[in-house]
């Protein structure tokens, strides 16, 4: 599973984002995403796509986790939503492994062989797991744990004197913290 | 970049268990005091973030009221310098509200949903539902009346009407007969139209626009024999929320 987080202003201004890859069932937490690496900028196309549907939902349900949102099927994308009460949102694009051939070339990159053999192993255990089922219920409640982390120390930022709304966070402590919820969850 | 990544990945092949959890943490802050170190001025000497302080600390702490009274008449001292008028003056402390009110509506709504979930980090019976958003007005105007004044004044609000008149639908009061605001704060005869609680008139903005409802809010000075302090906020919502309030009225919306 791969996941693309980002936070956009009530003014649809990009605040903070994020790509990582599942920690659960022996990932490693590295993102890897279907397209090439040049082509990153899908992720961004497919979760700013979304806002619409999210600017319908969000006047006719009052949570603030809107679950699973917006399906992009050619890159079988599953787009979360979670809404501040201040207006900003909170969007997490998941993508859930291709198949095992694929995902052990990609891997093989970046880790050493150890890594490798247990990573493509794993990815094939996975595949009939939780993280690989985007809409199932756990998955739900992971993000949702997730996002409320996340709201946790959004809220934190945005009570600093120093934060007016609409600035980009650039805080290296609140990315960790992501990364850690991130982990934490999912 | 690899390395802590392939740390991870040993860890939970490992162990799932809230063991590898807590290591997994111990070895993150290890990581974020390494990288803060590096950096200089830009963390607190003792490296205490505000991401390390719990929102909840000063929940029922109180402020010094004589600090907030002479912070206050500073506030007003500083918005009075090169104002054009009483209206200007009056601007000036709304646009001082009003980023206090986008904070204030975040905070708020993190401390019920902390209250509501008993210990939120460890546990998932997060059976207690989170408070909902406000859709439409109604909801809204009980949120500032009750929640947001309780939580800046430690009371709620003394009433809360709708504009009678027919052409004014999109009005709508907030009383409070005794504003904490304008306790010490004495108004020279030849002002006497300036009410200070525009600055509260601000946060309320803040509030009601941070939550999608485009608002403009002015204090008004009402005394009556009982009370001679009493202020009335004047909330005016804009063409596109009456709007639509119509279009989720016709829908069912709460």
């Amino acid at each position: 599973m791969s996941y693309y987080f980002t936070i956009l202003s009530p003014t649809d201004v990009p605040l903070f984002n994020i790509a990582f890859g599942t920690s659960k069932s022996g990932g490693d937490g590295i993102a890897r995403f279907r397209f090439p690496d040049t082509a990153q900028y899908m992720n961004q196309f497919i979760i700013h796509s979304s806002l619409d549907v999210v600017e319908e939902a969000q006047w006719m349900n009052g949570n603030m986790y809107l679950k699973h949102i917006d399906t992009y099927p050619p890159a079988s994308a599953y787009i979360s939503a979670f809404l501040t009460p201040s207006g900003a949102r909170f969007l997490l694009l998941h993508q859930p492994p291709q198949l095992p051939s694929n995902s052990a070339g990609a891997g093989g990159s970046m880790s050493g062989s150890l890594l490798l053999g247990s990573g493509g192993g794993s990815s094939r255990a996975s595949a009939s797991s939780v993280a690989a089922n985007p809409t199932s219920p756990q998955t739900e409640e992971a993000v949702r744990q997730f996002m409320t982390e996340v709201y946790e120390n959004y809220v934190k930022t945005v009570m600093s004197p120093f934060y007016r709304q609409g600035m980009e966070i650039k805080s290296s402590v609140f990315r960790g913290r992501v990364t850690a919820a991130g982990r934490k969850w999912l | 970049m690899t390395q802590p990544a392939r740390h991870a990945a040993m860890l939970s092949i490992s162990n799932g268990g809230p063991n590898a959890v807590a290591v997994d943490k111990q070895q993150s802050q290890h990581i974020h005091t390494q990288s803060q170190s590096s950096q200089g001025l830009r963390v607190p000497s003792n490296r205490k973030t505000i991401y390390d302080r719990h929102l909840n600390r000063s929940r029922s702490a109180e402020l010094s009221r004589a600090s907030f009274a002479f912070l206050f008449a500073e506030m007003v001292t500083y918005a009075q310098r090169r104002v054009t008028g009483i209206q200007d003056l009056e601007r000036r402390l709304n646009e001082q509200g009003y980023p206090l009110g986008l904070r204030l509506l975040d905070l708020l709504y993190y401390r019920t949903m902390a209250s509501s979930t008993s210990s939120s980090l460890s546990s998932s019976s997060t059976s207690a539902a989170p408070p909902n958003r406000p859709l439409r007005i109604l909801p809204l105007l009980h949120l500032i009346h009750g929640p947001l004044w309780r939580l800046l004044f430690n009371r709620p609000a003394d009433a809360l009407e709708h504009s009678v008149s027919p052409e004014t639908p999109n009005e709508y009061m907030i009383t409070d007969n005794d504003p904490l605001v304008n306790t010490y704060i004495s108004v020279p005869k030849e002002m006497s139209m300036l009410n200070c609680a525009a600055f509260v008139a601000g946060i309320i903005e803040g509030v009601c626009d941070g939550c999608g409802f485009e608002a403009k809010v002015t204090a008004h000075n009402q005394p009556t024999e009982m009370w001679p302090g009493r202020t009335i906020f004047l909330l005016r919502f804009g063409e596109s929320v009456m709007e639509r309030e119509k279009v989720l009225e016709r829908a069912g919306v709460k």
